[in-house]
């Protein structure tokens, strides 16, 4: 799919030039049209529903472009992530919120084919850029993954690994650290007694309450969670969402979502992508109540997608 | 040869049986295959099964017994001077008779009553052959008739054919668990008749190996001493030394192999490391005998020490080169099988790639590496024919790697290479250093396949 430029072709716009804001602004009052949904938003439109007021941005996505070998999957995105904010991505399967979310704490490096264009800030510092060292990205940005995926050792060994890594070894501090992450993990009443069993003996809500204490253990500033809840009964899911609730005084969470009652609970903005391109952004609420953009319109409302 | 040609008419018939039985199905429907409970091919297999085997069954009861009939009947036909002969000479009589009856050069000058034994059996031999044929086609007409007598559309031919196939597929197994029982029974039993000569503890415990024993009362020789020992102390010398080669090479290159290559470097390198798996050990034994081994004397003797032009260190050093592959192919494998989830969750957290591996992927992964490295052992264990080439014969009980030392294998093979009066204590110690060496692997075997299976178990 190619990003067209010029002010003569009219006529032959594609799905990609929608969704690529610079494009569409650079030639401001011509009106974009979508023929496969025959979704007609205007360029005023468009402009309000990809640049919502973000204060004190944390992470900037400055025109992100992502190819998995000859596939892209994610076209052109700039967005910022406002700090001690919960930010969730929501849009159907396969339209690239994981790997959005994954460029953040650069986790797509471990997969060999992916190529990146456009950049992604962390205060102000390019993430993707080459004097960024990744290890320490990763201990300040946390992730929670889909599948929860404890490591076959001891409760309080999961937890402790990444301050073990850091080479804090002194019992008395790790006992510590093990506490706080677990009682802020809203496992600690579950699990304090048995903390040197093997973690893969919890039941799936606890052990995903483990990854996320494993997560909060090496103090990030931003936590990213990738449907954290998909495998999780309601119990577990209103446990998870208010512990993020309460994380929100201290980090910046950003959380990939299916649920939409979910990302309407818990979050402060929210981001629509629709087949790799961001479509709409803004507060959670006025989303909801008020989406801009007709395909996010017709998302929330499940006429497709 | 009339039994081959029989067998393939057999065939032949119930081949054309199954097109019978699934037409003869088809037509039952007018042709329409919905109709019908199973497959067409399901009600054809169905008459050609019962076609094919009961006269097949027959045929084979034919191949066994017929001899031993005709045999008692010749026996029991021959003068009775000669049936007060000793069993060997009636063997050696009726082999002589059968030589005759088909045109074969005899062991002695044929007589009339030969002669006529010589004929009986021929006439015995064609009517049976001829009855064989009769009761063979008759029972697969037959078969074949009642079979197709009972389809129907509604008959479960796929049920009664599937049933037939778990018969096979139980019968196959069985051959090879009792193959196997039949080895270990066979070990057993000769051990035990080792026993019987030389005490169990002195085969256990004594250090000294030399199976020389007199064969005549009258030959001067030693009486031979069978302390095992040495000979076990040899193999656990080589098989260490193997080991030490093959462990951190094959570790090593499965950790590169599985978590940094590049997919296409690693697609490059795991056949070609498996291609040295295959390499007959014969062509390693032939590398170590002569090229590591005067190596590795010369380099002794460069360094002013003495080493033997047959060494441990150089067999033990080609074995495990030998068995690198089993090494590493076994815990690459199981590395990848680590979930990426896994590692995922260690990179998240900031680690970096050796402190991953080192502290997740590798105790992750631990139980199947020690697994595989069990395996690799009692591969070792087992290895010969480097040993034979490169480790000497001299059954040395000694620490050095330096010295020529001796393993179980190689001391089976030499002792029952050559011509062997099979119930002297020195043959028959062969056994019971087979059995040592078999318990020896199974108890290694089963420890690994344990460890692997509890690490399999651990992700599902
Ligand atoms: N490792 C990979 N190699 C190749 N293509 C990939 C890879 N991972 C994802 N993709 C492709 O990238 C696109 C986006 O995938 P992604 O996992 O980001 O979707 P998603 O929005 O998270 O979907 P879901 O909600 O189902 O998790 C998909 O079309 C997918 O097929
Ligand atoms: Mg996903």
């Amino acid at each position: 799919m190619t990003k067209s430029s010029s002010a003569g072709d009219q006529a032959a716009v594609g799905r990609a030039e929608l969704a690529a804001p610079r494009a569409a602004l650079s030639e401001a009052g011509k009106r974009r049209t979508d023929s496969d949904a025959g979704i007609d938003d205007s360029e005023e439109t468009i402009r309000e529903a990809l640049h919502p007021d973000i204060h004190d941005p944390i992470i900037d996505v400055a025109s992100l472009s992502l190819w998995y070998g000859e596939k892209q999957a994610l076209f052109d995105i700039s967005m910022a992530i406002s700090k001690n904010k919960v930010t969730s991505l929501i849009g159907p399967s396969g339209c690239g919120k994981s790997t959005l979310l994954r460029c953040f704490n650069r986790l797509n490096d471990l997969i060999g084919t992916v190529r990146i264009d456009g950049d992604v800030f962390f205060e102000g510092e390019s993430i993707l850029g080459p004097d960024m060292d990744v290890h320490l990205l990763r201990k300040r940005i946390g992730m929670v993954f889909q599948k929860s995926n404890p490591f076959p050792k001891s409760i309080y060994e999961n937890v402790a690994y990444g301050c073990r890594l850091q080479g804090i070894s002194s019992t008395a501090e790790l006992d510590l650290i093990v506490e706080r992450s677990l009682r802020d993990a809203a496992l600690w009443d579950e699990v304090k007694d048995r903390l040197h069993d093997n973690a893969l003996g919890l039941s799936g809500g606890q052990q995903q309450r483990l990854c996320i204490a494993r997560a909060i253990a090496v103090e990030p500033e931003v936590i990213l969670y990738d449907e954290p809840c998909s495998a999780l009964d309601p119990i577990a899911t209103s446990r998870i969402e208010a512990l993020m609730r309460t994380l929100t005084k201290d980090y910046t969470q950003v959380i990939v979502t299916h649920n939409l009652q979910q990302a309407g609970r818990v979050s402060d903005y929210t981001a629509f992508l629709y087949l790799g391109e961001l479509i709409e952004y803004g507060p959670t609420e006025q989303m909801f109540v008020d989406p801009r953009r007709k395909r996010t319109e017709y998302y929330l409302t499940g006429r497709f997608g | 040869m009339i039994e081959i040609i029989l067998v393939a008419a057999l065939l032949c018939i119930s081949a054309l049986a199954y097109r019978w039985g699934r037409n003869y199905a088809l037509a039952a429907v007018s042709g329409n295959p919905r109709k019908l409970h199973s497959l067409p091919g399901h009600y054809g297999a169905y008459v050609a099964l019962w076609c094919a085997i009961p006269a097949l069954v027959v045929v084979a009861l034919w191949l066994i017994l017929e001899p031993r009939l005709i045999d008692y009947l010749l026996v029991s036909h021959l003068p009775d001077e000669i049936k007060t002969l000793s069993s060997a000479q009636i063997d050696l009589l009726i082999n002589d008779i059968k030589n005759l009856a088909d045109g074969n050069i005899l062991s002695r000058e044929p007589d009339p009553a030969m002669q006529a034994a010589a004929d009986h059996y021929n006439r015995w031999h064609d009517i049976g052959l001829a009855s064989l044929a009769i009761i063979a086609f008759l029972l697969s007409a037959s078969g074949a008739m009642c079979a197709r007598r009972r389809i129907a559309p509604r008959f479960e031919a796929i049920y009664k054919v599937e049933r037939l196939i778990k018969a096979f597929l139980l019968l196959g197994s069985t051959v090879a668990v009792l193959t196997t029982i039949g080895i270990v029974l066979s070990l057993l039993f000769e051990a035990l008749r080792f026993f019987n000569r030389v005490p169990f503890w002195d085969f256990a415990f004594g250090t000294e190996w030399s199976p020389q024993t007199a064969i005549r009362d009258d030959q001067v020789g030693s009486s031979g001493a069978f302390g095992s020992i040495p000979v076990f102390a040899g193999t656990a010398m080589i098989s260490a030394i193997a080991m030490t080669v093959a462990v951190p090479v094959g570790l090593f290159a499965a950790v590169f192999m599985s978590e940094y290559a590049s997919t296409r470097t690693r697609s490059a390198l795991k056949p070609v490391l498996e291609i040295l798996a295959g390499i007959p050990t014969v062509v390693y034994g032939f590398f170590a005998a002569l090229t590591v081994a005067p190596a590795i004397r010369d380099m002794g003797q460069s360094l002013g020490l003495d080493v033997a032009s047959e060494s441990a260190l150089a067999a033990g050093m080609v074995m495990g080169i030998m068995i690198i592959p089993f090494v590493s192919s076994l815990s690459d494998d199981v590395l990848n099988a680590v979930p990426n989830g896994l590692r995922e969750a260690s990179y998240g957290v900031g680690a970096t790639r050796s402190e991953t591996i080192l502290k997740v992927l590798l105790p992750a992964a631990l139980p199947g590496i020690v697994g595989g490295i069990l395996l690799a052992i009692s591969r070792a264990i087992g290895e010969t024919m480097i040993v034979v080439m490169a480790a000497g014969l001299a059954a040395n009980l000694t620490a050095n790697p330096f010295e020529a030392v001796t393993t179980v294998t190689v001391q089976i093979v030499t002792l029952l290479v050559g011509d062997q009066e099979f119930d002297s204590a020195k043959t028959l110690s062969a056994f019971a250093l087979g059995l040592g060496l078999f318990i020896l692997t199974l108890c290694f075997n089963i420890v690994a396949l344990r460890m692997v299976r509890k690490y399999r178990e651990q992700y599902e």
